[in-house]
Formats: C-alpha cells, sequence, structure tokens
C-alpha cells in the first residue's frame, strides 16, 4: 500500500464536530465530507479560521503541523496539546467552530518485512500518529504491542488512545518509573525480532534510533519539527542525513528510517 | 489584465518569490492538481548556485508578530542537478520559468548566466544579488557601484530577459535599481527578506536559528515592501515586480497601485499551497468592480 495519500490542492475550511479532554490533552474531531483517507503517519497542515493571531506575541501566525490521530470515512482526528500560542488556540475550539486543513501530507509508516513484529512506541503527544497505526495492524491480524511514555498521570491519560499500551512515567505516578526507552530495551530483550515505530520528543527518538541501530533493529521514526508551510516550499524542517545533508520532514518524512539519520537534533 | 514583464506576456499579475515555492516538492504532496491548478502566471525557481548546497543547519524557522524568519540558507542541487534532475519536471509547468541565480564572483555567475541561457525552457533569469563580497564581506547588491559592474559583466552573456532581485538591507535601494537600470537589467524585483535575528526562547542571549541570523518576511513587512516599491519605481522606468507580505488581492493591488507591474507572493503560501489562485481572483474582482486599474487602487 502507498505510503502516501495526496492532499486536495490548497488548505480547505473543516467543521469542528467534537471536542473531548483526556488528561492533559484534547482530542478534536473535524469533518471532512469526501476528504482523502490518510495513511497512519501522515500529518495536516491546521490553523483556526478565526483568531489566528493576537494571541501570545502577536501570534499565531502559521498554520501547525499535527499527525492524524485516528480517521473514519469523513472524519478526522487530532491529538493537541496546549503548549505554545497555535496549540493553545487549537485547543479552545468548540464544536460548530471551523479550521484550515492542508492535507494528508508526507510519508507514512511502511509495513515491517521479513516477518518481523511491529513494535509500537511513543512520548507524549507522539502518541498520535501510532493509534492510527496500530488500528490499521490489528485490523490486518497483525500484533501491534505499544509502549507509551509521559510525563505524569495527566499525560498518561493519552494512553486511553491505544489498544493495551504498556505506560511508563517519568514520575512514575502510572506504570514504569522512568523512559519508555526503558519499557523498549526490556521488549527488544524479550524479542529483537521486530521493526520499531517510534514517535515522540526529540531526545527520545535519538534514544530509539541510537538503540536500535545499536541491536540491527529496524525503525522508522515519525518527526516533528516548526513547519512554515507541510509541502516542501519553505526548506525549513529539515534533519540531517547520514551522507552529511538534509532531508525535509515534511515530503521526505515525517517518517524516516532512523538508519538513514545520523541523529535526531534536539532544539 | 495581462501584464507584460521584460518581454514575457503574463497570463495574469501574480508570480511567486524565488524560495517560496518548490513546484516539484507540491507535486509530490497534491499530484496533478498543481499542474492544473497552477496558482502563478510565471514560475521563479529557488536560488541556483554553481554548486550544490546544503544549506543552513536547523533550526531554520522562527514565527514573530505577524511574520516568519527565515534562515535556509539556499539549498540547491547546484547547477548541473537543477539542470538535469529539476529543469525537465519544471518544464511541465503551464506558465514560464524564471531561473534565479546566485554567484559570488563574476566566473561563477558567467558560468550560470550562459548555462541557463543554453536551455529553451527557460524564459528569463533573475539575479540573486543579496549574496555577501568574497573580499567586503556586504552584499553585492548593497553597493551600486559593484551592483552595476557586475550587472553589466553578464548582460552580455544572455539575450534573455534580466531580472535584479534586489536587496532591502541598503541604504538607498532605488540607487541600487538604478544601477541595475543602468546596467542593462530588464526589470527588478523587490523585496527581498529584511535582515532579523531570533532570540532562542529559553536562552536570550544566544539565536534560536542555526545559522544565528535570517530574513524576515510575511505581513511583517508589506509597509517596507510598499515604501521601497514606491520609491524604486520612481527611480526606474524598467519594470518592477513587488512583493512582501501579500495575502489578498488588496494587498497586491496596492503593489501595482505603488508602481509594480507584477506581484510576487511568497510567505502567503506557505499557509495556504492555492493562495496565489486566490489572491489573483480577489485582485480580478477588485478591477471588474472598479471598471479600470487606476482606479480599484488606493492611495497609501
Amino acid at each position: 500500500m502507498s505510503r502516501r495519500t495526496l492532499a486536495p490542492f490548497g488548505r480547505r475550511a473543516l467543521e469542528v464536530t467534537g471536542r473531548r479532554e483526556l488528561g492533559a490533552y484534547v482530542v478534536l474531531e473535524v469533518a471532512d465530507p469526501g476528504g482523502p483517507a490518510p495513511r497512519p503517519g501522515q500529518f495536516f497542515m491546521l490553523a483556526a479560521t478565526e483568531g489566528w493571531g493576537g494571541g501570545e506575541d502577536e501570534r499565531p501566525f502559521l498554520p501547525r503541523a499535527f499527525s492524524v490521530l485516528r480517521a473514519r470515512p469523513g472524519r478526522l482526528e487530532f491529538m493537541l496539546e496546549d503548549v505554545g500560542p497555535g496549540t493553545a488556540r487549537l485547543c479552545a475550539l468548540s464544536p460548530g467552530d471551523a479550521i484550515w486543513a492542508t492535507g494528508p501530507l508526507g510519508l507514512g509508516f511502511a509495513a515491517p518485512e521479513d516477518d518481523r513484529r511491529a513494535l509500537l512506541c511513543g512520548g507524549g503527544v507522539g502518541t498520535a500518529p501510532l493509534a492510527i497505526w496500530q488500528d490499521e495492524l490489528l485490523a490486518a491480524a497483525r500484533p501491534a504491542p505499544a509502549l507509551l511514555g509521559f510525563r505524569d498521570a495527566a499525560h498518561a491519560a493519552g494512553a486511553a488512545l491505544l489498544a493495551n499500551p504498556r505506560v511508563a512515567t517519568d514520575d512514575g505516578s502510572v506504570g514504569h518509573q522512568g523512559l519508555v526507552t526503558d519499557l523498549l530495551v526490556a521488549a527488544l530483550d524479550e524479542d529483537e525480532h521486530a521493526t520499531v515505530y517510534a514517535c515522540g520528543p526529540p531526545p527520545m527518538l535519538e534514544a530509539v534510533r541510537a538503540l536500535c541501530a545499536e541491536r540491527g533493529v529496524p525503525a522508522q521514526l515519525a518527526l516533528e519539527a516548526g513547519m512554515a508551510c507541510g509541502f516542501g516550499a519553505c526548506f525549513g524542517c529539515v534533519v540531517p542525513t547520514r551522507d552529511g545533508g538534509y532531508v525535509r520532514i515534511c515530503v521526505d518524512g515525517p517518517v524516516l528510517d532512523a538508519a538513514a539519520l545520523a541523529e535526531v537534533p534536539a532544539h | 489584465m495581462r501584464p507584460r514583464l521584460a518581454g514575457l506576456e503574463l497570463a495574469h499579475p501574480i508570480l511567486n518569490g524565488s524560495g517560496t515555492y518548490d513546484a516539484i516538492a507540491a507535486h509530490r504532496a497534491f499530484g496533478d492538481a498543481l499542474l492544473e491548478r497552477f496558482p502563478f502566471s510565471a514560475y521563479v525557481s529557488k536560488t541556483i548556485t554553481l554548486e550544490p548546497r546544503a544549506g543552513n543547519p536547523p533550526p531554520r524557522l522562527y514565527e514573530t508578530p505577524a511574520g516568519l524568519i527565515n534562515s535556509i540558507g539556499l539549498p540547491n542541487k547546484g547547477l548541473d542537478g537543477y539542470l538535469a534532475d529539476d529543469l525537465p519536471e519544471l518544464a511541465r509547468l503551464p506558465v514560464p520559468l524564471i531561473t534565479n541565480v546566485m554567484g559570488a564572483t563574476a566566473g561563477e555567475l558567467a558560468a550560470l548566466v550562459e548555462a541557463v541561457d543554453a536551455r529553451a525552457e527557460i524564459a528569463a533569469i533573475e539575479l540573486n544579488v543579496s549574496c555577501p563580497n568574497v573580499k567586503t564581506g556586504l552584499d553585492i547588491g548593497a553597493d551600486p557601484r559593484e551592483l552595476e559592474a557586475v550587472v553589466a559583466q553578464i548582460r552580455p552573456l544572455t539575450a534573455k530577459p534580466l531580472i535584479v532581485k534586489l536587496t532591502p538591507n541598503t541604504a538607498d535601494v532605488p540607487a541600487a535599481a538604478a544601477a541595475a537600470e543602468a546596467a542593462g537589467a530588464d526589470a527588478v524585483s523587490l523585496i527581498n527578506t529584511l535582515r532579523a535575528y531570533a532570540p532562542h526562547p529559553r536562552a536570550p542571549d544566544r539565536s534560536w536559528l542555526g545559522a544565528r541570523t535570517g530574513g524576515l518576511s510575511g505581513p511583517a513587512v508589506r509597509a517596507v515592501a510598499l515604501a521601497q516599491v514606491r520609491a524604486v519605481a520612481q527611480r526606474v522606468a524598467i519594470p518592477v515586480i513587488g512583493m512582501g507580505g501579500v495575502q489578498s488581492g488588496r494587498h497586491a493591488a496596492d503593489l501595482l497601485a505603488a508602481g509594480a507591474t507584477a506581484v510576487a507572493v511568497g510567505t502567503e503560501s506557505f499557509r495556504d499551497a492555492a493562495a496565489g489562485t486566490r489572491i489573483q481572483h480577489e485582485l480580478s474582482d477588485l478591477f471588474a468592480k472598479s471598471g479600470d486599474n487606476a482606479a480599484a487602487t488606493r492611495s497609501v
């Protein structure tokens, strides 16, 4: 199956049809009548149609990138965390409000090869693309165990978005006290014949990349970066590759083969 | 309205600014809808240099009040890569191609202009003069005498229309425009981004940007663009391509009223890949309502 569903050209106005809080997160549901079915790992650029600007520091100005959390025909879900003027505005939307959306964009996950099992590993709001990917893997009767890391109990509420996750929290309030990479080490110690699918903050992804490189385990990393456009126009969202160049996360990713990357830079 | 621009007849006045629209990447994201509904009346390439460039280390972007600082560093495949890989794809676009080039020396520029001149797919050449002189460290385009010498050197190398993309980061932009005109440029384009700095949000004593400084674009620079385009259009007789923070047909009309012949859209395309089409339609509606171009514009 193709890893890229083409986006309709240009941004389109979509209506917010649902908003629910999940601990520290907001799940926004929008209607996308006739919209194409995104591939797991693809993302959208989102902005509120009203009140986009004039927030903290007179921002936001540019749209923000969000992985698709879940999709069914005519409906999309996104997982948001209020961390700045853009996400604050989007988190404040209510059903009936409208957003500008461009997508689906980028390249999604590729299925595991060589009979490897999928092993999903997420951190924080990086849980989102793993939910739609787990849905697809489970629907194809493939096992898709998930390991999720969060800061604290309020954030760990996001673990409810996946089926049967093992959870780690920084403060130990839920599950294992420590990092999600502790759980990943344990899972790979049990069985290394896996493909790791990871999304989360850059330091977590760098740890996953280094760990998988050391063990020779294939890994696909869903990266994020500040983006202006999401379709390759601005060249802003680059990550360094092993060959000394850069690739754009928005068109060459956001899902990138960990083996192609020199490192996942922390900003 | 079908503006004539340095020998090119354009279907409408809206172009893209160089480096703000990668049509090849956009085709990967949107498919053939991009070709069927291409938003611009001519396509300006990103800056091509003689040798390949990887571009600046990230972070490369910083959002400002109503604007964006970019510090991209002109990544490109180099002249040979552009001609071999990109040009055949860009030639599929339904509009004339303008290739933007930058060279640090007269020899580099000559090689670029001669190679681009030899390709029939390319309709015009735009010269990026926001390039530091290796000896003085100043942008070539910041010094009218140096700019005139550089343009005069390459003018005989091509019969294609030659557009000079002026730098706004200099004391006397109209003098630079006049120098380009005197050396034989067929048009000038402005404004390029304004030099800008982005403090690190968690460490204000250092820059957020990997390459420390960048260029500001978006609505934040619109009023500056109007002033510079107006001053340049009053000084030179050659056509002016105006740009800087254009988000609507009204903004485009304002630049036309300031003396521009065509208008380029840049940062607004980041917010909406099809913004150029919307802006063109809004501009067309303004003209239709007013009955003529002059009445559609307002004084600023």
